[in-house]
């Protein structure tokens, strides 16, 4: 099928999506919270290297130290979910493909940030 | 997917040596991408020996003498041959410039031309540009306004007026959208660096009226967010020009207009 639409109307297509800034401001907030929130986490795995159960148990039932953990479950898998979505937008041309991967991408996210979720309050409320 | 090999059919081959004239001396070897779609056969790189102690110093003054001389169905767009057109924008060296202010001592080596990259062929170096063009109609580049047409000019401040500066240079040569990953693989709907940056030249200006709308209608995912800052554009500029800083702050607006 010939394609007889003006250059412009194929252009301006469906319209401007008025989006986007969100997802711009987000991915930087995230990894402004991000950069403390790592490197705490980070600290704490390697002064928590060889310590038994019971010890991790107790220094994540702290209130602050599992706080600090779920706020980077949150920025972090929030970060990610954006940062792949841009990915997929940029590479995965078909739209078919495209919808699927985002789809992906999210149930990917969800699963993941709530797995993290879930292993920290059951460790952290004694499970 | 992206499209990272060429299509059957777009892989150039070895094409047809034109040789110097005898008693030349000086010799340089351009190596010029040709495409001809009424042939039917794949593009190919032809070699042309030009004798440059009867050349002019920019690739543009070769390319014309072969015209002129060797290979009368070279062809290429050019119009002014002082860098101010923007007509003569092709990826010589592997770089997107304008062949009219490179000068052919600034190559080592074979000088290879070829048409801008990722863009459809029109003929040899002439790249299909009517997206491009389109797009930079979309943004209504020109001033907009509701308050009553003033008896005389426009009014605006001298400050306000060297905001301008550094975007109303754009000569609209392409060389900086052709040179970005995201308008290779998105250029249908990303709006690519030369347009961002003439769209910002009119959010800019303190005598447009419709600085929200503009914003609004750029506003997208792909229009304006597939910029990843990559800076091949500010790269490529062959006027200098950084379309990379005109869309931070397009972007820059966006988020002060909302927190």
């Amino acid at each position: 099928m010939t394609d007889m639409r003006t250059p412009l109307s194929r252009v301006r297509g469906r319209g401007s999506a008025k989006s986007g800034t969100d997802h711009f401001w987000l991915q930087r907030l995230t990894a402004v919270a991000n950069v403390p929130l790592v490197i705490f986490v980070l600290a704490s795995i390697v002064a928590l290297v060889g310590a038994d159960y019971a010890t991790v148990k107790t220094y994540l039932s702290m209130p602050v130290v599992s706080i600090l953990f779920l706020l980077l479950i949150l920025s972090g898998v929030y970060h990610m979910r954006i940062g792949m979505k841009e990915i997929i937008e940029d590479y995965v041309n078909g739209e078919g493909m495209k919808l699927l991967s985002i789809i992906g991408n999210n149930f990917f996210a969800a699963v993941v940030g709530l797995a993290c979720i879930y292993a920290v309050l059951k460790l952290g409320l004694g499970g | 997917m992206v499209q990272l090999s060429l299509p059957k059919g777009s892989q150039p081959t070895k094409g047809k040596k034109h040789a110097a004239p005898a008693d030349a001396k000086n010799l340089r070897t351009f190596k010029v991408y040709r495409y001809d779609p009424d042939s039917g056969s794949d593009p190919s790189i032809d070699e042309y020996q030009v004798d440059m102690d009867s050349c002019g110093p920019m690739v543009l003054d070769a390319l014309i003498k072969i015209k002129n001389e060797t290979d009368p169905t070279l062809t290429f767009r050019r119009s002014c041959r002082e860098g101010i057109c923007g007509s003569c924008a092709m990826n010589i060296d592997g770089t997107n410039t304008l062949a009219c202010t490179k000068g052919i001592d600034e190559v080592k080596g074979d000088v290879k031309i070829y048409p801008l990259p990722h863009m459809d062929v029109v003929k040899d170096l002439v790249p299909d540009l009517t997206n491009f063009y389109a797009q930079h109609a979309s943004i209504e580049p020109w001033l907009q306004t509701t308050t009553v047409q003033p008896e005389k000019e426009w009014k605006q401040s001298t400050e306000d007026r060297e905001k301008l500066d550094g975007l109303y240079e754009c000569i609209l040569c392409a060389c900086c959208s052709t040179s970005c990953p995201s308008y290779w693989w998105n250029g249908d709907r990303y709006l690519g660096p030369a347009v961002l940056l003439q769209a910002y030249r009119w959010l800019i200006d303190s005598r447009d009226e419709a600085t929200g709308e503009r914003l609004d209608n750029l506003e997208d995912p792909f229009r304006l967010y597939r910029c990843h800052t990559i800076m091949n554009c500010a790269k490529a500029c062959p006027k200098g020009l950084s379309p990379a800083k005109a869309i931070a702050e397009i972007k820059k607006m966006m988020v002060e207009r909302r927190v």
